[in-house]
């Protein structure tokens, strides 16, 4: 599974509505076969714009809570907040340039 | 320079690779970023592949296969291909990552994408209520009343994996009868969550942010009613994955590469399909993994055919020094 940070219900405005930088929120869970094909992309993503992006994991099973404030019905999920806002959703397993795709203005 | 590269990772891809790599034609596997394994990695239980007499779970399944694929040496890439070329003696095969891997021969065997539904907010509201996937999406829709469109075996099998969350589930079909299978078809019916609304066709899905209901019509008398669901799982079938080789390889009417009688080979020599995209008919995990099977074989034998001063000097060598098939 993915390299990246789990967050939970609890921790959830802490690390990432509070938070000053860029942060993608990894709605996923063990059941989800596309969660973890996407995931090591998201690492990819991650490493390669540490500058730019952060990349937090939400397991859904375990923090119902979250996933239900910000509406989840499908996952792989990935919302993208800034000052405790989301400003971008992504869903769906993509492939890479996809994805950078989807993300550009958040990687420039 | 390979002997073969395989693109797809369903079960014909990953039978052909076990035949290919038991053959020493040391196959490379174009298995696709994010969608590995294809189809059957978003299913449960598999009931009817032979062998497993208590069924087993679809990604399990596709994971044995990768492995069985892997023990004999075949070279597995997470990549997507975005550029085939297949004309002449050297089929060259570009991926996502920009790399370039040439072959003398290629196995396409790239199945089929889901069918959608061609409405007005359809692509709005994927993923916020509008579903192709029961297995990962299910979850979200505990205790909601929610609708299933379609009339086959995937229909059915996703209205039933649904009940385990919703409390209700409406089965639209636009006939009155279900090209399911029977097994399936008895399996919906006795199951007290799941209503059947019969020719019925959807034709509006309504909703802001998530999904608030639908519109249908009626096919017989043309009334239109709307029914309030918080989800729609749509299931009306799959069309075979071309686009790779529109204009190279020739498609029957139906979309479906075009095959020579019940061998694998295509309009381009080298060039063989197997599994879901040559198959508008029976499309199961076995069906197709003979299909994989048949394209394995049959590249062998046009492999063994070639003249060996026609192929390039690495191929000869790498064949000469290769064990014999375990």
């Amino acid at each position: 599974m993915s390299s990246a940070k789990d967050v939970t219900d609890a921790t959830f405005a802490d690390e990432v509505l509070n938070s000053k930088d860029t942060i993608m929120v990894d709605f996923w869970a063990e059941w989800c076969g596309p969660c973890r094909a996407v995931s090591p992309i998201l690492d990819q993503i991650a490493s390669e714009h540490s500058d730019k992006i952060k990349i937090v994991k939400l397991n859904v099973d375990d923090n119902p809570q979250m996933a239900m404030k910000y509406q989840i019905t499908s996952i792989p999920a990935m919302k993208v907040f800034r000052g405790g806002e989301v400003v971008k959703t992504v869903i769906g397993a993509k492939p890479k340039p996809a994805i950078e795709a989807d993300l550009a203005e958040f990687l420039v | 320079m390979r002997q073969v590269i395989i693109i797809g990772s369903g079960p014909a891809g990953y039978t052909a690779a076990i035949y290919a790599a038991r053959a020493s034609l040391s196959p490379v596997l174009i298995a696709s970023s994010v969608e590995a394994g294809g189809e059957l990695m978003k299913t449960t239980e598999v009931e009817n592949y032979p062998g497993f007499a208590e069924g087993i779970q679809g990604p399990e399944l596709m994971i044995a296969m990768q492995a069985q694929a892997e023990r004999f040496g075949t070279e597995i890439i997470l990549d997507d291909v975005v550029k085939l070329e297949l004309e002449g003696d050297i089929k060259r095969v570009t991926l996502g990552n920009g790399d370039v891997h040439e072959a003398l021969t290629v196995i396409f065997a790239t199945g089929s994408a889901y069918r959608k539904l061609g409405l007005e907010d359809e692509e709005r509201l994927s993923g916020h209520g509008i579903s192709w996937c029961a297995t990962c999406d299910g979850f979200f829709f505990r205790q909601k009343t929610i609708a299933v469109v379609g009339g086959g075996d995937s229909a059915m099998e996703e209205a039933t994996f649904l009940t385990r969350f919703a409390d209700k589930v409406y089965l639209i079909h636009r006939k009155d009868t279900l090209r399911a299978s029977k097994a399936m078809q008895e399996r919906a019916f006795s199951n007290p969550k799941i209503e059947f609304l019969w020719n019925k066709e959807v034709k509006h899905v309504y909703g802001d942010e998530l999904v608030t209901g639908i519109g249908m019509v009626d096919t017989q008398d043309g009334t239109e009613t709307t029914l309030d669901v918080s989800g729609l799982f749509v299931a009306i079938g799959a069309d075979p994955r071309t686009h790779l080789v529109h204009g190279q390889l020739d498609l029957n009417p139906d979309g479906t590469i075009a095959v020579e009688g019940r061998s694998s080979r295509t309009n381009i020599v080298g060039v063989f399909a197997a599994g879901d995209v040559i198959d508008p008919t029976y499309r199961q995990a076995v069906t197709a993994a003979g299909s994989g099977t048949v394209a394995a074989l049959d590249a062998e034998h046009y492999l063994a055919a070639l003249p060996k001063e026609a192929l390039p000097k690495e191929v000869v060598a790498q064949a000469d020094t290769q064990p014999a098939a375990v």
